[in-house]
């Protein structure tokens, strides 16, 4: 396996061999074959003597027949602790539709929870060293840094941007404080041809595609240089030549959406996937089931990326499933899945790039479970400090920012220091006090942004009603905003 | 049960329908007769021919050639790629042939009946129709959702009701519903080329109907303009507007309504969302009178919206208050007598022109 000293650079390069990639993922899936014999005793895998292949994940294949496996759960009254699979004519397997079943004369119901709960893949500790043993897929000086300087310019975004509404001078915010990680180290290992179709809380993506500071103002203040023409709440980015598919408020819908792209992507046999973010929350629609059940059966090229950042606005992860968190989910509906330390930029980065590889090549979908916390509030209309404790927080803000995690990485390694952070700090406010002035300065969208793009082309009704509407403005300039152009 | 109910509604649909009606057409050409069926499924080959980009998702399109057999031979011609079976999960794969759009494929996407399309209505609305304009023009949707709409036979309250004004009063949808073949080819293959959504509604009970249809439609590149409607006859003392099946009542009843005097003009809509509504209006200037027929709920119907158009275009030009007929306004019972009162008939339209015509009667009517 790997191997690796404290300060080591000797570590495993690019898992581009199959034969790593189901290392790695066997290393993480281990337990979901270990059964509970009671709480005391450890968990043990029962040899399945007629279904060796469920042990490598690559030869799982529907092609091939489903073999199914079922855990056993003893009750702690069973005489039995170390069964194995009965001979003779209890041993048969008859062919349904779907695959072949191995019958058991003993009633044993799958546990509604494994008492190992699914592992959390991490290479970076708590401070930002690496930790032994760790597979991950190496990030050059050059990308680390850029990584590194875009998660601090989305803070810095985010922070000012909040200030803005507070102030009155836009209407709305959200912010992702807390989960930079997941959105920078997401982005840096998918490439631009990779259609993203985000939920709500990831502009850092579009953020290291190369939206620019000043077009995340125009958006927020909906003037006439947003590329939504005023039609959208803030935070609604959308960008055709980032690929970034504009944000909507309906949650989960982007979902599916992602799989019919990812089909046609297939179709068209691109060396590219889909990738759509969501939250814990939205695993709970309805969306969420048909899409990964429906990319299973398709074989899309779509990477799933759920950011379970433990709250749905007030709605605790308790109140929203009861299922091992999401990863187990996927492996539910035939989705190759992964539960991450989503904070851990280096370990977001891995498993992204990974779950590429398999997804175009292999055509298949990938499901990834970023586990973070959300350390800001759900939005501006939000005080979460009335359903969350204010000291659990700031312990999050404080001992758990994945930016000081990271940070401390690239220092560590010799690539940053306090001079490059306090250069980079002021810099970036000052960038963005800037935008916030310009693009509160800039004019409104025109009149006829009013009545544009409901189709493709603009109908006679619409056109007459711009029609009145102008010269309704025309006699009555003073019933109208000043700020509207012609 | 659903099975044995189509079984029932097939033999029961050849019993109710009458021969062809036969309408004086423009076209000098005639004779080949088309059932809507194989005029939907040509339209569909012609334009997946034509068009590498074009594929079909539903269930049961595939491999059982289409619950209705309008998509049959289809998966044999160009494989599962381009013919999905899907899963039953409309709001699943609505959303993702949405997504397909928006990347750039056009997918039509069958909906078992439209009853079904309000477990999708969510991407219908929110994530096709609107989508144009919320990303200013980034995002085109050239999606088509198709499907059997409106009464059937027999079918009961959760497969009978009429979509069109649910569908039409959005803003961002197209909502196009044919009567014959020649609408069903023109209007399916230029809702195929749309570069926007098009909700667009089949009846059941037309798949079997044969209707004639010129060389000219049989053409691949027909093609009928959206947001036209057809004047299937001419007339001057009353106008009747209609679409889908109820274009056929009206048609009859014209004949009926002509034996006492009564020259009915019979409007076929073809498109709901755009409302011909220059059609409509020129018509009812000509005749000064209006009725109606839908199959739907009366309240908010497109007899509602044909009534407001008309009276605020052409109100000096009315002669008699707008006659709505519509289906009743309960859901759609089973047993089969009490169906046949819930669905407009073609009595309920002759009795309705009456009325409008009797509130000033022209002196040669009264010979």
């Amino acid at each position: 396996m790997a191997f690796c000293s404290k300060n080591s650079r000797n570590i495993i390069k690019n898992l581009k061999s199959k034969a790593g990639l189901s290392r790695l993922i066997k290393q993480s899936s281990d337990s979901r074959y270990g059964s509970c014999l009671n709480k005391t005793n450890p968990c043990r895998i029962i040899p399945l003597t007629t279904l060796p292949q469920l042990g490598n994940p690559d030869s799982y294949s529907h092609k091939k027949g489903l073999s199914f496996c079922f855990q056993r759960l003893q009750s702690t009254t069973s005489e039995q602790q170390f069964a194995s699979l009965p001979n003779g004519e209890q041993n048969q397997e008859l062919d349904f539709p779907g695959g072949k079943v191995v019958f058991s004369p003993e009633m044993r119901f799958l546990s509604e929870s494994p008492c190992v709960y699914n592992q959390c893949y991490r290479v970076l500790d708590d401070n930002g060293q690496l930790i032994c043993n760790s597979n991950f897929v190496e990030v050059s000086e050059e990308i680390a840094v850029k990584m590194y300087s875009s998660m601090a310019t989305l803070q810095i975004l985010d922070t000012i941007f909040y200030e803005a509404q507070r102030q009155g001078r836009i209407s709305f915010y959200l912010t992702t404080i807390g989960e930079e990680a997941i959105n920078i180290a997401s982005a840096a290992a998918l490439t631009s041809d990779d259609i993203v179709f985000p939920q709500y809380r990831e502009p850092g993506v579009l953020l290291w595609r190369g939206f620019t500071l000043q077009e995340f103002a125009n958006q927020c203040f909906g003037n006439k240089a947003d590329y939504g023409k005023g039609r959208q709440m803030p935070i609604h980015y959308g960008s055709n030549k980032h690929n970034y598919f504009t944000v909507s408020s309906t949650i989960a819908t982007q979902i599916p959406h992602a799989v019919g792209a990812a089909y046609s992507l297939k179709m068209d046999k691109k060396d590219a996937c889909a990738v759509t973010y969501f939250g814990d929350g939205g695993t709970s629609e309805g969306d969420f089931h048909a899409a990964l059940n429906f990319a299973a059966v398709t074989e899309s090229p779509v990477i799933f990326i759920c950011r379970n950042n433990g709250w749905a606005i007030s709605t605790p992860t308790s109140d929203q499933f009861r299922s091992d968190g999401i990863a187990v989910r996927g492996q539910a509906y035939g989705v190759r899945s992964i539960r991450v330390d989503g904070n851990d930029a280096l370990a977001m980065y891995s498993a992204v790039h990974a779950a590429r590889e398999m997804a175009i090549n292999e055509h298949r979908p990938i499901l990834i479970e970023a586990v973070t916390y959300r350390i800001g509030h759900h939005s501006t209309s939000d005080d979460s400090t009335k359903y969350r404790p204010a000291d659990e927080i700031e312990w999050w803000r404080m001992a758990r920012d994945p930016v000081t995690r990271f940070r401390n990485w690239i220092e560590t390694n010799g690539w940053w220091g306090s001079e490059a952070e306090s250069q980079l700090r002021s810099s970036i406010r000052n960038q963005l006090l800037q935008a916030i002035q310009i693009a509160e300065r800039a004019e409104k969208p025109p009149v006829n942004d009013l009545f544009t793009d409901v189709y493709d082309n603009i109908p006679s009704n619409l056109r007459e009603q711009e029609k009145l509407l102008r010269e309704t403005m025309n006699r009555h300039p003073e019933d109208y905003p000043a700020d509207v152009p012609f | 049960m659903y099975a044995i109910a189509r079984q029932r509604i097939l033999g029961q649909s050849f019993q109710k329908m009458r021969p062809a009606v036969s309408v004086l057409r423009s076209y000098s050409s005639a004779a080949k007769q088309i059932t809507v069926r194989d005029a939907l499924n040509s339209a569909l080959d012609e334009e997946m021919s034509a068009d590498p980009k074009v594929f079909l998702m539903g269930e049961e399109v595939g491999e059982y050639q289409g619950a209705y057999k309008i998509t049959k031979g289809l998966l044999e011609k160009y494989g599962p790629e381009r013919v999905l079976d899907t899963p039953i999960t409309e709001a699943g794969f609505t959303g993702i042939g949405v997504g397909a759009a928006y990347y750039g494929l056009k997918p039509v996407v069958e909906f078992m009946t439209f009853n079904f399309s309000m477990q999708a209505i969510d991407h219908i609305i929110n994530s096709a129709a609107k989508s144009n304009y919320m990303s200013a023009g980034q995002i085109s949707v050239p999606i088509v959702f198709r499907g059997p709409n409106g009464a059937a036979a027999g079918v009961g309250a959760q497969h009978s009701q009429c979509y069109a004004s649910w569908y039409a009063s959005c803003p961002g949808l197209k909502v196009l519903s044919p009567y014959n073949s020649e609408d069903a080819r023109g209007l399916l293959k230029a809702a195929i080329r749309d570069p926007d959504p098009v909700v667009f509604l089949e009846n059941e009970l037309l798949y079997g109907e044969s209707f004639p249809v010129s060389d000219e439609v049989l053409d691949s590149s027909f093609c009928i303009p959206i947001g036209k409607a057809k004047i299937e006859r001419e007339g001057k003392d009353v106008t009747i507007t209609a679409f889908s099946k109820m274009v056929g009542y009206a048609l009859k009843a014209a004949e009926i309504l002509e034996k006492d005097g009564i020259y009915a003009e019979v409007i076929n809509l073809r498109s709901i969302r755009p409302l011909d509504r220059s059609t409509i209006n020129t018509s009812v200037r000509k005749t000064n009178r209006l009725v109606t027929v839908e199959e739907g709920f009366p309240q908010h119907g497109v007899g509602a919206e044909i009534c407001a158009s008309v009276v605020e275009e052409s109100f000096a030009y009315l002669d008699a208050p707008v006659e709505r007929i519509a289906g009743a306004d309960v859901p759609m019972p089973y047993a089969a007598n009490l169906e046949r009162m819930a669905v407009p008939q073609i009595e309920d339209i002759v009795r309705a022109a009456k009325r409008a015509c009797y509130r000033s009667v022209p002196l040669a009517a009264a010979a």
